[in-house]
């Protein structure tokens, strides 16, 4: 288990922790203060709203670590019930992930591979389809240090981080002064198309307002542009809602940067066309790299669900969506995701890890998940745990545990955890699971 | 006499924070039970904020009833509705993910009614 | 791990120990190779009859990619060629996995040692990945583990040259080294990634190309890099990708990168990309000249080579040189990854066919195998196929018979495009390799290249990485299943089967520097990096079973 240091003060003593890692978004930022007292977080110096909320709320839940069908229970028993559920199914599914740490993340992969599972995470209901849309067009990308450093033209589509990612403006994308663009915010252009004026739009230079599911339509006249095609203005206005004075005037800009950036969010992947729209965006940064230097960049939500992405990947090959019901891994987007192994009445127990698919799912998905045995480990209590066969509260990583996570840019950063839990990690919970699963599977390896 | 509109859930810093707070606290609650409604529509449809609407999804037929506040300023368009994610979000998705894994969470198509106060 | 195992009556083949196919018993404990016990009685946990089989140390791989950000997009990006791939079903000792060109990190420990390789080496990470590849390197098994760091285009390493600072590039390479818990400095495309991060296509096209900004050229880079990583001591000072990998009239960009290290000791990596002649991208100019430049080799004992075979077949081409990616992106036509890291590296990944009906292609496979067959000494020419850019590490037995079985290789030359014969020597090349040079280029040459003293031989005090192999006429089929391997002295494979799967050593230097030049790589790194000073280095947490290797004496 990777830790950086363990830095855990005594009851009482305040304590600053420099540098620690936010975990509540993507952006992943690593230079959050924090002020300790009293196992209380009270000050978190340069977060921003998410992360101030983030930090000051994660006080020790006074409940017990372990509950079953809603009673208290033993961490033991917990663990033995977990292991008999799960190894009682015959189409366990796991899933959740991104709010964990990659260490605990491995356990569940191996958890899941044990038990013949079906492992996926929160990614197929965030970025999965831009997954997808990268296996058909590949990506052409960046860190985000090299966005900060080089970017001189910034486009957001779909995405509005001033409410989902507060700091990106001002740590990575457009306020701060980069190497080759020593001027910061005035040394770049920013377009932001989305089907609402968000807050996001107010730092905008041109705010695109595209009719609601014609993404595909605005991104394809952007690469008909970038290729030189000639396009009717009038159909270009009726579908895209904008006029094709404005996206020309917008593809010139694109041209003429050095180094051109578009983030994109839920916008293209929720909405009608899902990949079909990443695929679209991905295809259109490849077709700029003829003219000028581009990258995109997924806008990724949670904490470490690329660092979940990364895990699975590494140990499966495939980043979401696979099923070891054979033995070996398969990987197949509309079956074996869990929006479709619950939706479809297939999954017959569980396991939910850092996730809230009793809030997030669809009603067909959560009606079939209320149905099924099913184990959840989550550091608050949610909609999820309360309908748990067993619930595991457990301690918050990056706060009370420490582990590796991978910003949106696939960075690993370590966590500097603040001070300690009298309730597991979930690494903790996962290994004494995967410890049962393997003396009743019969497992050595 | 329902009208359809376009209902895009999304989300919010306030939503974000809630998470952290507490789900089963009353800001987030509020949050997730609160139905962004273009001026121009309120007006039209006679709203008033804290009024209730009735939203059912065409494609499922699902239903639920929330309470309206007003978009500020220019942020919605006309025609489009705005929700924090959230169970009512949820109870309008529809299952089917059309082979990607992912249910359409944005631009649902759903007819509302307004209910009164 | 301190069972006493003996190995006897094996046909033992150790180079590095002049011992050339005798029979001998080995003997094993606490995982190394001891001397025979001075006490006769002493009680033996395991005997193993090697009787009319060839022993030889474990194999090592020292130019392979298979853990990473890079390995990690390229799984990620194919999973077409997964579904129809050898399937890695879990068992009651192993996990599952996946093939394809990029296996999934436990399925590469598993084949690996599979072929009786105990020790690989990834040869391209960026330092901001650099956890990233440890954690990988904790799920693949069977093997022991490093890696070189990327530092060609490093903002530093250019900044420092430019600023006639020699003393800064060799701080900053250990302490760079150091935060990585990496092996040895690596030169991509040296210069030639920082112009492709800048300028649409950019690159750089020779030697003596200026990179723009940093007024450096790539004959500085290698020259002083070189230089640095000697004074330092490193065990392997420095693996050099050339600057225009790939193009037609490139090996005099490869003649004049080696002539860049004056004499000081360079390894130049998949050396078959960078040994063409021809010119202005014209198929029809297209040949070979590892004539000339093994010529070169063999006269220059500080100059090591690898290999980077290419072999027929589908495969994924994965590299630190971004605009190599993106001009391979364009000659296939298929998905394009490219990632460009911060002060640091870039990426590109896209599938690849190669064709033996393709001229290119074929030329590709012959100058591989006439590097193998030019090289005079042994030591100095090491076995790779660049894993997965030439092809899988997997064609290592189908290499083996190329160079030990000439009709073979000569058969396989008469299906290739007709012109390879009239453009490359390889048709007139009479020379077959023995058992003894195979494990001098597969084992005990790649271990001296590397400074690993405790490995790639068979004496007193090495690892006991031991490979044992049934002896056959077909070489392939005698080096694709071995019997029984050896890792850290624990019998791993059994009669062809995969028995145990401990998690190997990390291997990785420690070089001293002068602390005080410390604070001027943090003012540059605060300035521009998008993650904080005291988040970088890996910690020590993430290393298991570390092994620093020590600096060269000389």
């Amino acid at each position: 288990m990777a830790t950086v240091e363990s830095s855990v003060p005594a009851t009482g003593e305040l304590k600053i922790v420099e540098d620690a890692t936010c975990t509540f978004c993507g952006c992943v930022c690593d230079d959050i203060d924090l002020t300790v007292e009293n196992n209380q977080i009270t000050k978190a110096k340069r977060a921003c709203v998410l992360g101030k909320a983030w930090f000051l709320n994660h006080e020790i839940e006074e409940k017990p670590s372990c509950l079953i069908d809603g009673k208290p229970a033993t961490l033991e028993q917990g663990y033995d019930r977990a292991a008999q559920i799960l190894t009682g199914g015959k189409y366990p599914i796991v899933y959740g992930l991104s709010d964990s740490p990659c260490e605990a993340q491995r356990v569940a992969v191996s958890i899941t591979d044990w038990i013949d599972g079906t492992i996926d995470t929160t990614t197929s209901v965030c970025h999965g389809p831009s997954g997808m849309a990268f296996q058909g067009v590949g990506e052409v990308t960046c860190s985000l240090g090299e966005v900060t450093n080089r970017g001189d033209f910034i486009m957001f589509w779909g995405s509005n981080p001033a409410e989902s990612h507060p700091r990106h403006f001002t740590k990575y994308s457009l306020m701060p002064k980069g190497m080759f663009v020593p001027n910061g915010r005035k040394d770049r252009t920013c377009v932001i198309v989305d089907v609402r004026k968000t807050k996001s739009a107010k730092a905008a230079d041109i705010f695109l307002q595209i009719k609601p599911r014609k993404d595909f339509e605005g991104l394809w006249t952007l690469r008909a542009l970038a290729k030189g095609v000639e396009l009717d203005p009038k159909v270009v206005k009726e579908e895209t809602g904008i006029e094709l004075a404005v996206w020309q005037d917008v593809m010139d800009r694109m041209k003429a940067a050095k180094f051109g950036v578009i983030f994109f969010g839920m916008g293209l992947t929720m909405t009608r066309g899902k990949h079909a729209n990443s695929e679209a965006l991905l295809a259109l940064t490849r077709d700029m790299n003829d003219h000028t230097r581009f990258v995109a960049k997924p806008n990724r939500g949670h904490g470490n669900v690329t660092g979940a992405d990364n895990v699975v990947s590494w140990r499966t090959g495939y980043p979401f969506g696979v099923n070891h019901n054979r033995g070996y891994p398969r990987f197949n987007p509309g079956e074996y995701t869990t929006s479709d192994t619950l939706a479809n009445g297939e999954a017959d127990c569980g396991m939910m890890i850092a996730c809230d698919p009793m809030a997030n799912f669809s009603q067909p998905a959560r009606e079939h998940l209320a149905s099924i045995p099913y184990i959840a480990l989550d550091a608050k209590e949610t909609p999820t745990t309360r309908a748990a066969a067993v619930a595991f509260t457990v301690a918050t990583y990056g706060i009370n545990a420490p582990g590796t996570v991978y910003r949106m840019d696939d960075v690993p950063i370590p966590l500097r955890p603040a001070f300690e839990s009298p309730h597991p990690s979930d690494f903790d919970v996962l290994t004494n699971i995967e410890r049962r699963v393997k003396a009743i599977k019969g497992i050595s390896g | 006499m329902a009208e359809i509109f376009i209902l895009i859930p999304g989300r919010t810093s306030e939503q974000g924070c809630g998470i952290s707070e507490g789900k089963f606290l009353d800001k987030y609650q509020q949050q997730i039970n609160s139905l962004q409604v273009a001026p121009g529509d309120m007006q039209r449809l006679g709203l008033a904020e804290g009024d209730r609407v009735r939203l059912t999804s065409c494609e499922r037929g699902q239903q639920v009833e929330v309470t309206v506040v007003e978009a500020k300023g220019d942020e919605l368009p006309e025609g489009l509705l705005f929700i924090a994610y959230g169970d009512i979000s949820s109870k309008l998705m529809g299952g089917d993910t059309h082979g990607s894994g992912m249910p359409t969470s944005k631009g649902i198509d759903v007819e509302l009614e307004v209910l009164g106060k | 791990m301190s069972d006493l195992i003996k190995i006897y009556r094996g046909t033992v083949y150790d180079p590095a120990n002049n011992i050339n196919g005798e029979v001998r018993d080995l003997w094993i404990e606490n995982g190394k190779i001891v001397e025979a016990p001075s006490d006769p009685s002493k009680p033996l946990n395991r005997t193993i009859d090697a009787s009319g089989m060839v022993v030889m140390p474990g194999g090592i791989d020292m130019h392979c990619h298979i853990a990473g950000p890079k390995v990690n997009v390229a799984r990620k990006m194919r999973p077409e060629e997964k579904r129809k791939a050898e399937r890695i079903r879990r068992t009651e000792v192993t996990h599952s996995g996946t093939m394809g060109s990029v296996p999934s990190t436990f399925a590469t420990g598993y084949k690996y040692a599979g072929l009786g390789y105990t020790t690989a080496f990834d040869a391209a990470i960026p330092p901001l990945g650099a956890r990233h590849a440890h954690e990988e390197f904790e799920d693949t098994p069977c093997l022991d583990k490093g890696f070189y760091v990327l530092m060609g285009n490093n903002h530093y390493v250019m900044r420092s040259i430019q600023e006639g600072e020699p003393q800064k590039l060799n701080a900053f390479i250990a302490w760079l080294l150091q935060s990585a818990k990496g092996f040895a400095p690596k030169l991509v495309n040296p210069g030639g990634v920082e112009v492709w991060k800048h300028k649409q296509a950019g690159n750089v096209h020779g030697l003596d190309s200026v990179v723009d900004h940093f007024d450096v050229t790539p004959r500085q880079i290698i020259s002083q890099v070189s230089q640095a990583a000697n004074e330092l001591g490193l065990p392997h000072p420095v693996h050099i990708h050339c600057n225009n990998l790939g193009m037609p009239g490139n090996w005099e960009t490869t003649l004049e990168t080696m002539k860049a290290l004056q004499g000081r000791r360079g390894h130049i990596t998949h050396i078959q990309f960078h040994s063409y002649g021809g010119g202005d991208g014209d198929e029809n100019t297209f040949n070979s000249k590892v004539v000339p430049l093994a010529e070169y080799v063999n006269s220059h004992p500080n100059i090591t080579v690898d290999v980077g075979q290419v072999l027929f077949g589908e495969t994924t081409s994965m590299t630190g040189d971004g605009p190599l990616g993106y001009f391979l992106s364009n000659v296939y036509g298929g998905k394009w990854f490219s990632g460009d890291t911060e002060m640091e590296a870039g990426c590109g990944i896209t599938p690849i066919k190669y064709k033996n009906k393709s001229l290119v292609h074929a030329l590709q496979w012959a100058i591989g195998l006439e590097w193998y067959l030019l090289v005079e000494d042994p030591w100095r020419v090491v076995m790779s196929t660049d894993h997965p850019n030439g092809g899988s590490f997997l064609a290592y037995p189908q290499i083996i018979r190329f160079l030990m079985d000439r009709t073979y290789r000569q058969d396989v030359l008469k299906t290739c495009h007709p012109l390879v014969g009239k453009r490359s020597t390889l048709p007139d090349i009479e020379r077959e390799y023995t058992l003894n040079e195979i494990a001098i280029i597969t084992r005990a040459g790649p271990a001296r290249i590397l400074g690993l003293t405790n490995k790639g031989h068979l004496g007193p005090g090495a690892d006991a990485d031991i490979t044992i192999y049934t002896p056959h006429d077909n070489k392939e089929t005698m080096f694709e299943m071995p019997r029984v391997v050896i890792k850290s002295g624990q019998v791993i494979v059994d009669q062809g089967e995969l028995r145990l799967a401990p998690i190997g050593k990390t291997l990785y230097v420690e070089p001293s520097y002068d602390i005080d030049l410390e604070t001027d790589i943090q003012e540059w790194f605060e300035q521009y990096y998008s993650i904080r000073w005291r988040n970088y280095p890996v910690d020590p947490s993430y290393m298991h079973e570390p092994e620093v290797i020590g600096m060269r004496a000389e």
